[in-house]
């Protein structure tokens, strides 16, 4: 048994998860083919929001292989990079967003 | 803008992989790495070629190597090419075999690569000889040289007179992913030179002069599908720079040669071979240009491909230099492989016309 998290071997595995529940994989990997597929938008953008989201997430698995899908599918560092900014734009302006919350609470409160 | 160089030729560096048969040696486990991966017979033998053998559908394609001498020194060039690769070049006897060749046979297409193939002194004369016998020429262009020295300026227009087709190398619209593969300036001079070139008729609509884009991947990884990167390269480079061109095609970069180094250097070569036979594509085998062209090097010795060429596997049989060229021979020869076709059978297929499946 590995003695740190995250192995990048484990991404190989991760059709395995139907060995432990067939039915539910299967609809998964079926789902995610269809989305991740052109439509309305390209395979190249719909990988660099998956990067973004890999980000936001902190997937190391989904970053490495949304790193090597962008690069694939033709994009380049500096767009790979500003779908990374706009993930963490995101993320930063979601934590801003609830000072409104904070700012109502202390208006109530204080004099 | 000149070029500032990405890198020296093996030859130079006094590389072991210089030595074709030490690359075969590490492509087999033997050298370097002791990754070994299943023959490629064994897979098209699974794919429904008997006994693992590749047999020619004919020979439509006279595709010539005429020499390892270029301006540039790209990072993955399988040729090993470069400026300093000065001794390596077709001499005239050679080109008069070529077209002796030629004017005996019924071959459609004469393809001519390097290098950078405009640097032999031979080459107008024999791509007029050429379009005198009615053959069909395509000029492997690495752009930069049409705005490398005056003399090279007014090759757009003798490539129109001539209706050559034109395969221009460009890894990327961006600059940086492609200087990042071929020196620094080369991004600003290609877009100077498709300018040149989209001036005199290539790559517009009606004027029949086909100007064709090479993509190949900047690094460790496979092309992506061909079709979406040729509309997102049509949007960019006219978006920002109104170049146009015709078709983009998307080739499979070989592990040989300085991409081999590459892979090494950037402990990359095991991941990139597995990631080669995961994407082994069965329906891609009977596609590959193998079967459709005959390489000949500056020498004039004949091969299956541009990459055996680079290997020095010549062909199989007796007949291996043009001297003794049979053509009824040579089109039912068994093709020589080894593990680097691999790169021709991942994903789509590669070929020097692209992905050789409709994906």
């Amino acid at each position: 048994m590995a003695k740190h998290y995250f192995d990048p071997e484990d991404l190989k595995k991760f059709g395995n998860i139907g060995d432990w529940q067939k039915p539910m994989a299967d609809k998964f990997f079926a789902w995610y083919g269809e989305v991740m597929k052109e439509g309305a938008l390209t395979e190249r953008e719909k990988s660099l929001i998956a990067l973004g989201v890999a980000h936001a997430l902190q997937c190391p698995y989904c970053i490495d292989a949304y790193t090597s899908a962008c690069l694939e599918k033709g994009s380049d560092e500096e767009q790979m990079m500003e779908a990374v900014q706009v993930a963490a734009a995101i993320r930063a302006g979601t934590t801003l967003v609830y000072s409104t919350q904070m700012m109502n609470h202390a208006s109530k409160m204080t004099m | 803008m000149s070029i500032h160089q990405k890198t020296k030729s093996l030859s130079s560096r006094h590389s072991d992989l210089a030595d074709t048969f030490f690359q075969l040696k590490v492509l087999n486990g033997r050298e370097r790495t002791d990754a070994r991966f299943p023959p490629f017979g064994a897979a098209i033998g699974l794919a429904g070629f008997p006994h693992g053998r590749l047999r020619p559908t004919g020979i439509d394609i006279f595709q010539m190597n005429v020499g390892k001498l270029c301006n540039q020194t790209c990072s993955h060039c399988h040729v090993d090419a470069g400026p300093d690769r000065k001794a390596e070049n077709m001499n005239r006897e050679t080109f008069e075999l070529c077209l002796d060749v030629l004017s005996r046979y019924d071959i459609s297409t004469v393809d001519i690569t390097g290098g950078a193939p405009e640097m032999n002194p031979h080459f107008r004369w024999f791509v007029e000889e050429c379009t005198r016998l009615g053959k069909k020429v395509i000029d492997r262009c690495n752009l930069t040289i049409i705005v490398a020295n005056p003399k090279y300026h007014d090759l757009p227009e003798f490539f129109a007179k001539n209706k050559v087709e034109v395969a221009s190398s460009l890894p990327h619209y961006s600059a940086l992913r492609t200087d990042s593969q071929r020196g620094d300036g080369v991004f600003e001079d290609s877009i100077k030179a498709l300018k040149m070139l989209n001036a005199v008729g290539y790559g517009q609509a009606g004027t029949g002069l086909n100007l064709n884009l090479v993509y190949n991947p900047s690094g460790a990884f496979l092309p992506g599908n061909q079709a979406a990167l040729e509309n997102e390269f049509k949007r960019q480079l006219m978006r920002k720079y109104e170049v146009s061109f015709n078709n983009l095609y998307a080739i499979t970069n070989m592990p040989i040669s300085r991409f081999l180094d590459y892979l090494l250097e950037s402990e990359n070569y095991e991941s990139y071979m597995q990631a080669l036979i995961d994407a082994f594509n069965p329906g891609a085998v009977a596609g590959v240009m193998c079967r459709n062209t005959i390489s000949i090097s500056y020498e004039g010795y004949l091969y299956d491909c541009d990459f055996n060429q680079m290997l020095d596997l010549k062909v199989s049989g007796s007949g291996t230099h043009l001297r003794d060229f049979d053509f009824e021979a040579l089109s039912t020869r068994d093709i020589v492989l080894n593990q680097h076709c691999y790169g021709c059978t991942a994903g789509a297929g590669s070929s020097c016309g692209g992905q050789v499946t409709d994906n």
